[in-house]
């Protein structure tokens, strides 16, 4: 019972990170623009995060760091791809691999030292319950918050006027702005939220899920994180049901290391990657499923005309 | 008007540079003198300047025919690590060590290991329908990862007080150095063939104009009836071959010995290079020796004056970020025009 409790809950912390940045990149997506950079903006929420934590500053303030590094590095992004209209693959990268430079510099100083984690809440009486408490209400808050933010961005795009513009952008750039909307405008809200979601995610690593700081420490998980998008088809809710699914193959593989499995560990750390490859395998033949949810405008540059 | 963006962009970023240096507390001129011009003083720098940029070059130039047809190969990393596998198994196993076969068969390897790496990709891209990007990237951490279990495992040196390396490999399966003062090696006279067939695929062959086309319009391209997974088959497994045989380049020049870290990010700096050339093969020339000073003035200023290496990345994202913003500059008008209405203050024609 305690190793079941112990696969579930880290599954759980495990896939928390995923799904901040995958719900962030799910907005950013669904107005009909592609940030490849997540990866660099988690590091740069990761490094601010832990920096702010070793400064002596509260953990929310931490927290908060680090989700506005992901919203200026996701402004740097912004400009270049909306404002000057480049390739948005190629700014995606350039910020990819500019967050992982800047974010070495600024993690330079802070030493090899773990910091005290983000402390798990301790409701009365509900935390204390036998196998419920350790199942549900022990997390830290920030788990909570991805749950919240899940179901915040669910109703926000499917159940709100404004979400309904923010996708009609992302299928014709072209008629919403003949109707009148700014597209631009709501194209930059959409990427410096996708910027806050990618640095809470980073912030999340390094201050509370390892809590460490350790060059490019993401190892990954921003351009896992943009899988998780197409593996969801778009789709919020398997979002959530797709970050789980990793989250526990990263615990199974903890687990695995262990338990001392005779497999050689790097082919125990090479399955997320390789999962990654063999959903989007699974999910990408069938064209129709996919063309379903998906922005039709997808990284395509829009220049309001007139 | 296509090379005013690349210089311009490289002049901003000396520019942030210089902002940068002075905030640190360094003084902007002899740091960026540390940076960009001590490392060519002497012969020896010269050596390692090409030597860098050799593999940049290589890379970039498999990696822009992909480029041109919007094929996104951004593993090159792993490609490079797959062909240096590769090729010191070959140096390491092969039978007999003193074969003057050794550096041809350890090529030969290189460039496979490389391609294999990069059809899994385009056989999935082509066949069934799935983003490159991602999955190049993914093979990128396997690869890393596999490298690792190599100089971990069975392949770790018996020899080598437990360091994660692999024994050094023969005579024979390196390329011996101009002069053993320096290290430049013949592979690059690899990189010199490699421009120039890029240039011929793109400037001069119908196959090489069928990808930009496929690049630039791909509806024209599919009514001129050109097959879009042709265009995914060889711009990936042109970068895989040239990323492979940048790697086997490496293990047999510089490195002599596969460890667990065999690319400072070549893989990666060789996209910029790419864009930086404007995925032209002359371009990238220049646009590889440049990546290959920032290289060099990063581990540079490292050395002189205990600057982290980090800053190279940066400045790599700079130079990009800025290239992007100048095209724009460059290739739209910008006016200003008094707010409608809406709120679109700057207004482009």
């Amino acid at each position: 019972m305690d190793l079941f409790i112990a696969i579930f809950t880290g599954t759980v912390i495990a896939a928390t990170p995923l799904i901040f940045a995958a719900l962030g990149e799910l907005v950013v997506e669904k107005s009909g623009v592609l940030n490849l950079g997540i990866e660099g903006m988690m590091l740069m929420g990761a490094a601010l995060a832990f920096g702010a934590v070793t400064a002596g500053y509260p953990m929310p303030v931490a927290i908060l760091a680090g989700a506005l590094a992901g919203v200026a590095a996701s402004l740097l992004f912004g400009v270049l791809a909306l404002t000057f209209l480049t390739n948005q693959y190629a700014a995606g990268l350039a910020l990819a691999i500019f967050g992982s430079g800047v974010s070495a510099f600024l993690g330079r100083g802070f030493g090899s030292e773990p910091i005290e984690a983000l402390h798990g809440i301790n409701v009365p009486v509900l935390s204390d319950l036998p196998l419920v408490g350790p199942l549900l209400f022990r997390f830290d808050p920030m788990v909570y918050l991805a749950l919240v933010m899940f179901a915040a961005i669910s109703w926000f795009l499917y159940r709100t006027k404004a979400g309904l513009i923010l996708r009609t952008i992302g299928e014709s750039p072209q008629t919403s702005h003949a109707i009148g909307y700014p597209v631009i405008r709501i194209r930059y809200m959409a990427v410096l939220f996708g910027g806050a979601m990618a640095g809470l995610a980073g912030a999340y690593l390094s201050v509370a899920y390892t809590p460490l700081w350790v060059e490019n420490m993401t190892a990954g998980k921003g351009w896992i994180a943009l899988a998780l998008v197409v593996f969801a088809t778009w789709r919020p809710l398997r979002i959530l049901l797709g970050a789980w699914l990793f989250g526990g193959m990263t615990i199974l593989q903890l687990q695995g290391q262990a338990l001392g499995l005779e497999v050689p560990s790097e082919l125990l750390s090479a399955l997320p990657y390789l999962a990654t490859i063999i959903v989007l395998v699974l999910i990408s033949r069938n064209r129709q499923m996919l063309a379903l949810h998906f922005p039709a405008s997808l990284a395509k540059p829009f220049r309001p005309a007139g | 008007m296509r090379v005013a963006a690349p210089v311009l962009a490289s002049v901003l970023t000396l520019v942030v540079g210089s902002v940068f240096f002075a905030s640190l507390g360094h003084d902007p001129l002899p740091t960026l003198y540390a940076f960009f011009v001590e490392p060519l003083n002497s012969l020896n720098g010269l050596s390692e300047w090409l030597l860098k940029a050799s593999p940049l070059i290589l890379i970039a130039c498999g990696l822009a025919a992909g480029f041109r047809a919007n094929v996104w190969n951004i593993g090159a990393e792993g490609q490079f690590t797959m062909g240096a596998i590769a090729a010191s198994g070959v140096g390491l196993f092969w039978p007999d060590p003193e074969s003057v076969l050794l550096l041809p068969l350890m090529f030969v390897a290189g460039m496979g290991a490389g391609m294999a790496w990069a059809a899994i990709p385009a056989f999935l891209r082509a066949r069934m329908n799935t983003n490159e990007i991602l999955v190049t990237l993914m093979m990128t951490y396997i690869a890393t990862l596999f490298l690792s279990y190599l100089v971990h495992g069975p392949w770790r040196d018996p020899a080598g007080f437990n360091y994660p390396q692999t024994a050094l490999l023969p005579t024979a399966a390196l390329f011996e150095s101009f002069d053993p003062a320096y290290r430049l090696n013949p592979s690059i006279f690899i990189t010199v063939v490699a421009v120039f067939v890029m240039w011929l695929f793109t400037d001069r062959s119908f196959l090489g104009y069928k990808m930009s086309v496929s690049g630039a319009a791909p509806l024209a391209a599919r009514y001129a009836g050109f097959r879009e997974s042709a265009a995914v088959w060889i711009g990936l497994l042109a970068g895989g071959a040239a990323a492979g045989i940048a790697g086997m380049a490496e293990a047999a020049g510089p490195l002599g010995q596969l460890s667990s870290q065999i690319s400072p990010g070549y893989g990666f700096a060789a996209i910029i290079v790419a864009f930086i050339g404007r995925l032209n093969a002359f371009g990238i020339v220049l646009g590889g020796l440049l990546m290959s000073l920032l290289f060099l003035g990063g581990e540079g200023v490292q050395m002189t004056l205990g600057l982290p290496s980090a800053l190279t990345r940066i400045f790599q994202g700079i130079l990009l970020f800025f290239l992007l913003a100048a095209d724009f500059f460059i290739f739209y008008r910008v006016r200003l025009v008094r707010p409608a209405r809406d709120t679109h203050a700057l207004e482009t024609a």
